[in-house]
């Protein structure tokens, strides 16, 4: 379980814009998405969530999508 | 990385450059077998990697019976958790002159540099000894080595005529050989002038720069270097083996080199040279490391935490200290996370167990944030590497 980040996801808004959910796959330096199930959605890989450098660029990829917190502060 | 005496004189060989008669042997007959070949009184060298074995590895003897015995009570010695790699088995032949040659890096300037006497010995000893008797000349990493320097050395080593051009032969192949295998150290410690007038490499030290390993694969597959002989003086610990298998599993960033110590001090240091002087640092304020592992290039998160744990796990360690010189690349908050999972995953809370944190430069901010939420002090750049180690050698007595 991460103790450092979390990385809040709105599934909503990222199943409905095509490639979305590729895009940040493709985004994320330390592999904190992956592919889901369902046809264009993500999942969070728990393992890799602290590993997050805060490089926004998920953020920056859906800036209604994604929001990353700092549990630390 | 140290080479063998017999595998450094390969290479010597390798370009041109004249040696004594040897053979390495591998037990007691052949070095029978090795010294009535070469005939006469011989020298008989073990194999061996481990500092302190200077003097204990070789013998001379006189005959091929006392090979036998000599070799016999060579390949017994302990060459750091392991037995010598053979024994070479040399002629020893007298000569009217006798020199010693040196290349390695000189600090000051930046350059390579080579050194040499008229005389035998360590030139490194010899500089404290006989200074007045040492020549040097600095030449260039960047340019080809020329000639002329080689000779000039050797004019300073009062040789004219054929012996001049020799040398000079011998000590551009050297310099040459220095510069295409990344050497950080060549030392020729005896070099005869036999009664015919050429000149015959009797002893030989040499390491390799170990960043250089990889570019020198090639070479190192000549020598049959295995890809993960580092050449360390002892064999390494189980310790030492987590820890480079830690280091391995992640491309990202490295805690190398990691060696065990026997103090009680667990230290998470690095960056820049940093964890050398940390290291001193602790030793300098009477403190006793337990361990030395360099953590640095941008490591993950991960990595820190397993780091973490492996030290933290080592029997007598009960703190550890987590300091490192101004970080640019590495990131103090991923340290921090790394380091504070580590020590809540074997059940500990962080402030029982972090000496120190020391860790200043990129994500600080971020990173005294995640300390203070465990209740640990986070330290800035404005407590010196000195002070760093001083408190957690305090806090840990």
């Amino acid at each position: 379980m991460a103790m450092f980040i979390r990385v809040d996801v709105d599934k909503s808004v990222i199943e409905k814009t095509p490639g979305l959910a590729d895009k940040l796959v493709e985004v994320c330096p330390v592999n904190i998405f992956k592919v889901g199930s369902k046809p264009s959605s993500v999942e969070i890989v728990e393992d890799n969530v602290d590993e997050c450098t805060l490089c926004d660029l998920c953020m920056q990829a859906s800036p209604k999508g994604v929001r990353v917190v700092k549990l630390y502060e | 990385m140290r080479f063998y005496e017999f595998e450094a004189k390969q290479l010597l060989e390798k370009h041109g450059i004249p040696l004594v008669q040897s053979e390495l042997v591998k037990t007691a007959d052949e070095a029978k077998t090795a010294a009535s070949k070469i005939g006469g009184p011989v020298i008989l060298k073990a194999q061996v990697i481990a500092p302190g074995l200077t003097t204990a590895s070789v013998q001379e003897v006189a005959d091929p019976a006392g090979a036998k015995a000599a070799a016999a009570t060579l390949l017994g010695l302990d060459d750091g958790g392991r037995k010598p790699n053979g024994i070479l088995v040399e002629a020893r032949p007298t000569g009217e002159a006798v020199y010693s040659l040196s290349f390695t890096y000189d600090g000051t300037t930046k350059l390579p540099v080579i050194a040499a006497a008229n005389m035998a010995g360590k030139i490194d000893d010899l500089g404290d000894t006989h200074p007045e008797r040492i020549v040097r000349r600095h030449f260039s990493a960047l340019y080809p080595f020329s000639d002329y320097i080689a000779k000039e050395l050797a004019k300073s080593l009062v040789l004219g005529g054929n012996d001049l051009k020799r040398m000079t032969r011998i000590v551009s192949g050297l310099a040459r050989l220095f510069l295409k295998y990344d050497l950080a150290d060549l030392d020729i410690t005896s070099m005869v002038k036999l009664g015919e007038g050429r000149f015959a490499v009797l002893d030989v030290e040499a390491d390799l720069e170990i960043e250089a390993r990889h570019r020198q694969r090639p070479m190192l597959d000549d020598l049959g270097f295995a890809k993960d002989d580092l050449r360390q003086v002892r064999e390494p610990t189980k310790f030492e083996l987590e820890g480079a298998r830690i280091d391995a599993e992640d491309p990202r960033g490295i805690i190398s080199p990691i060696a065990e110590f026997d103090g009680n001090i667990g230290l998470v240091i690095g960056a820049g040279g940093g964890s050398l002087t940390l290291t001193d640092a602790v030793r300098k304020h009477g403190g006793r490391p337990a361990n030395y592992a360099a953590i640095g290039g941008n490591p993950s998160v991960d990595k820190a935490r397993r780091l973490t744990k492996l030290v933290l796990s080592k029997p007598g360690v009960d703190k550890i200290a987590v300091m490192s010189n101004v970080v640019s690349n590495t990131r103090a908050d991923l340290v921090a996370r790394g380091v504070i999972k580590g020590i809540t995953e074997l059940g500990f809370e962080p402030k029982d167990k972090i000496l120190i944190f020391r860790v200043p430069g990129a994500w600080e901010a971020d990173a005294a944030k995640i300390l203070q939420k465990y209740g640990v002090e986070y330290c800035d750049r404005t407590v010196s590497i000195s002070e760093a180690a001083r408190r957690a050698v305090e806090k840990v007595s």
